[in-house]
């Protein structure tokens, strides 16, 4: 079963606690936008095979919504970090990148 | 018996009595197991059902035999042999109804048209409502499919419980108020179809290449010019993506993003017992759905994940859940050991509707999003798939298209439905 530490109360949280998110760092895009940056927005995804960064909230505990850095191929988990940033925090970028150099994720790396 | 002889023979019963005269010593390889030419004028990436189907229509409608199949593991060795089999066509938005009946209707004379018996089996599939809600969604289908030509009708739930006798109607949650019973829905054997497009299309020349990766995508001028691959790289004219969970990767490779996700759904299967049940039940509120195979085990379709993986077995909690569900609906289940548990890695997309389409890559087409509901779409989805390719345009997949998203012309089965997929 798929573990996270939640960032915001120090929980050791199973994937039942927890409810996924979706991709994380989107940037959003509203009225005035152009059309590829609103289809982007709404449905493109980058959905990796291997490191992924994604939203997670920890619903049946703080409630509090976190990201976390994943692989989806073999559900190694490189870390979780508060939501409140534009980019993943460099330990968590230096973890992945000890078990996969040269690895990107949209414009991070 | 060598790999490349010409598997023509046709199977009949005169085919197994004279074969069982001699010793079963006869019978050639169903496919040949040819090397990759220079050039082909299609390549099919991906080797499931879909992509087998597609290659077998470009060359029944249209004469188009210079293909090639290629799969990097092995053939119908992802979600074609992965699926819980079962086909049907009660959808509420008139696309969707419109490609699924195309395959149930191509499903019913599949083991006349390929010369291979797929073990199609029209047993009914019921579709429990077990709130108001599903209720009334289940008559709007109902209604619905009686425009579009689809034979269903909202049944009782006495009638539930003549055509199904173990199941429980007044389970603890969640009662049986009715069901959405589509008589000529049922299953086939799905490894049979792989295997029956597979047979067919080697007997019109293609190339079925099997252990064969693709690396890259090779383009000039924003057209496709053909793979590179681990057996080094093949041009093509056209070139169809049908890779299911994976598509996201070759999407890469050509050079777009596409609005979709992938996750793991599972399945289980228990031991087999005497029949107990001839058709198929799916209980979508409480989320379980089973039918009985051929072999006597019960087939158990349990739930996807709620995040992004490519693990191909699924998180445990799902079980639980699924063999729940199914206890309330069937108490007799609770005595049943399951045997075999597996997950397959299914793409959803936004409207969770498939994406039939051309791509931003010229020549470059795409057939994925089948989410869970892929097998029973494959002749379907082949037949469209293979006039797209052809033509550029096909009536079957015309709303599939994946530009879809940007001119909010969704087809949205789950919200519309309230059905899971």
């Amino acid at each position: 079963m798929l573990t996270l530490l939640c960032p915001c109360c120090g929980v050791q949280a199973d994937e039942t606690e927890l409810a996924p998110g979706g991709e994380a760092h989107l940037k959003r895009y509203g009225p005035g936008s152009t059309d590829d940056d609103f289809e982007g927005y709404l449905f493109m995804r980058e959905n990796p095979r291997g490191v992924h960064f994604e939203r997670w909230r920890h619903a049946n505990g703080c409630g509090k919504w976190f990201l976390a850095a994943r692989d989806t191929v073999t559900l190694e988990v490189y870390g979780t970090y508060s939501a409140q940033t534009t980019e993943p925090p460099e330990h968590i970028k230096e973890a992945i990148t000890a078990k996969h150099p040269g690895w990107s994720w949209r414009e991070f790396a | 018996m060598s790999l490349n002889t010409s598997p023509k023979k046709r199977y009949s019963v005169f085919a197994v009595a004279r074969e069982a005269a001699r010793y079963h010593t006869g019978w050639g390889r169903a496919w040949r197991k040819p090397q990759p030419k220079k050039r082909y004028d299609v390549v099919i990436v991906g080797a499931g059902g879909h992509g087998l189907a597609t290659a077998y229509y470009l060359g029944r409608n249209f004469g188009i035999t210079n293909v090639a199949v290629i799969e990097k593991g092995w053939l119908g060795g992802g979600n074609t042999g992965r699926n819980t089999t079962i086909i049907r066509s009660n959808y509420l938005q008139d696309p969707s109804a419109a490609i699924y009946e195309k395959a149930r209707g191509l499903y019913e004379t599949m083991s006349q048209d390929l010369n291979y018996n797929v073990m199609f089996s029209p047993r009914g599939v019921i579709m429990l409502a077990q709130t108001e809600h599903e209720v009334r969604g289940y008559k709007r289908t109902a209604h619905a499919n009686a425009l579009q030509g689809v034979t269903t009708e909202f049944i009782s739930p006495q009638r539930v419980k003549e055509i199904v006798p173990i199941i429980n109607l007044d389970g603890p949650r969640y009662p049986v108020l009715g069901g959405l019973w589509q008589a000529r829905g049922g299953t086939a054997r799905h490894d049979a179809v792989a295997w029956g497009y597979a047979r067919a299309c080697s007997d019109m020349g293609m190339d079925i290449i099997q252990k064969c990766e693709v690396t890259g995508i090779r383009q000039f001028g924003g057209e496709v010019r053909g793979v590179d691959t681990t057996l080094g790289p093949i041009d093509c004219d056209k070139l169809g993506i049908v890779v299911a969970g994976h598509s996201g990767v070759l999407a890469d490779m050509a050079g777009f993003r596409l609005p979709v996700e992938s996750v793991a759904l599972q399945a289980l299967v228990s031991e087999p017992i005497k029949p107990v049940m001839d058709c198929v039940v799916m209980a979508n509120t409480v989320h379980g759905y089973m039918s009985q195979s051929d072999k006597g085990e019960m087939v158990i379709g349990g739930g996807a994940d709620g995040y992004n993986n490519y693990t191909q077995r699924g998180s445990f909690h799902h079980i639980e859940e699924t063999v729940r569900a199914l206890v309330e609906t069937f108490p007799m289940v609770s005595r049943l050991k399951m045997l075999r548990q597996w997950g397959g890695i299914v793409d959803m997309t936004g409207d969770r509707s498939p994406i039939l389409s051309k791509t931003p890559l010229e020549g470059c087409f795409i057939n994925c999003g089948w989410g869970t509901g892929g097998f029973k779409a494959i002749p379907g989805s082949g037949w469209g798939f293979a006039e797209l390719m052809a033509r550029g345009q096909s009536p079957l997949t015309d709303e599939f298209s994946m530009f879809r998203f940007r001119e909010g012309k969704f087809i949205d089965e789950s919200v519309a439905a309230g059905v899971a997929h």
